[in-house]
């Protein structure tokens, strides 16, 4: 079976793609897939500082576009997972130097080596945005359960939905359950309201996820960890399993709740 | 709970931002920002004033959204006709 090749984005900056596409690519390796890791943040290459690979890149995206080596040499193997694999983004070229037939292209000819392609998007809705989902099945949107970057998620629910994606769904990260109790945050249901697709999974704030990225060992490694659990969950959800979502605190029957709000978003009524 | 008891609703920093991204989200998606709404509202108003004597000051236009569509209320009180057949 070829490959799916899943997108990550988030129109707003800095809520969690690179980790999320990390640790999912940890988890899905764990769950014994073959997994490759694509970087299309170009200018701006962190996936490999957050799996601790820097040290191992020769080769990049760009030169693989540009013809300076094959795809296979610009792959680098993970350090504890021999399924999994990073292709780097390059750091001194900008989100020009590759267009999106080409990471079609990438995408087309990773699918039949690999069980899963996960590709980081970088932020905003331009160039690097229109590469990172040109060659994608699936999207995955993530947001954090704040204004802007709710605001900015439902911009990218529509890019996607005019691309004829299919359903993007959605992963909502750094929850903090206090404030959430508190009336201070808004809640997975609020948001799922507000932007009506489903769910895919829910991440609470977690200082393990800093103290993994200093380190460059992604926090799924971490049996126990909440954040390392909430990513198990999701790759189990990738993978066509039913796993209830944590409770965040939201409301008790929060299951229930997010049955009857996902409904969906266009009507022709 | 404890609201019940005293009778005050504390309105929570989560509601407002609710309300507040429910409202941008309605602007958002139809592509009709307030600034434009203000103009669409002086047309009408323009319009309207030439068949029918209206109350320019009562005049409410609003965008709302229902079933995945956007919706323009507009709420325009009639204060008399000025001509008749
Ligand atoms: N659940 C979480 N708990 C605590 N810290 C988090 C969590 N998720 C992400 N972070 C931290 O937030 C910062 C931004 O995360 P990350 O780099 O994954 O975001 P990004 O969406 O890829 O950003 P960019 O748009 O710049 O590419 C990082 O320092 C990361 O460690
Ligand atoms: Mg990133």
């Amino acid at each position: 079976m070829p490959g799916r090749v899943i997108t990550i984005t988030s129109g707003k900056g800095g809520v969690g793609k690179t980790t999320t596409t990390a640790n999912l690519a940890v988890c899905l390796a764990l769950l014994g897939q073959r997994v490759v890791a694509i970087d299309a943040d170009i200018g701006l290459r962190n996936l490999d500082v957050v799996l601790g690979l820097e040290n191992r890149v020769v080769y990049d995206l760009v030169d693989v576009v540009e013809g300076r080596c094959r795809l296979r040499q610009a792959l680098i193997r993970d350090k504890r997972l021999s399924e999994m694999y990073l292709l780097p983004a390059a750091q001194t070229r900008d989100k020009t130097a590759v267009n999106p037939g080409q990471m079609v292209e990438i995408c087309h000819q990773l699918r039949p080596d690999f069980d899963y392609i996960l590709i980081d998007s970088p932020a905003g809705i331009e160039q690097g945005f229109q590469n990172a989902v040109a060659g994608a099945d699936e999207v995955i949107i993530v947001t954090t359960p704040e204004v802007s970057a709710v605001r900015d998620a439902d911009r990218i629910i529509g890019l996607v939905e005019a691309g004829e994606k299919g359903p993007a769904r959605l992963i909502i990260n750094r929850i903090k359950p206090d404030m959430v109790r508190r009336g201070d945050m808004l809640d997975v249901s609020d948001v799922l309201e507000i932007l009506r697709i489903d769910l895919l999974g829910i991440i609470p704030e977690d200082e393990h996820i800093i103290v993994s990225t200093n380190k460059g060992t992604p926090v799924a490694h971490d049996i126990g960890v909440p954040a390392a659990q909430a990513f198990r969950n999701i790759a189990r959800r990738l993978r066509g399993e039913e796993v209830p979502f944590m409770s965040l605190g939201g409301s008790d029957n929060l299951f229930g709740r997010l049955r009857r709000l996902i409904a969906p978003r266009s009507d022709t009524h | 709970m404890w609201d019940k008891f005293t009778g005050k609703k504390r309105v929570t920093s989560r509601e407002v931002a609710k309300q507040r991204l429910q409202l941008v989200l309605i602007h958002d998606r139809s592509d009709i920002s307030p600034v434009m709404l203000e103009a669409l509202k002086a047309d009408l108003i323009a319009v309207i004033s030439e068949h029918l004597d209206i109350d320019q000051e009562g005049i409410e236009i609003t965008l709302s959204e229902s079933r995945g569509r956007s919706r323009l209320l507009a709420t325009i009180p009639i204060l008399g006709r000025r001509t008749r057949r």
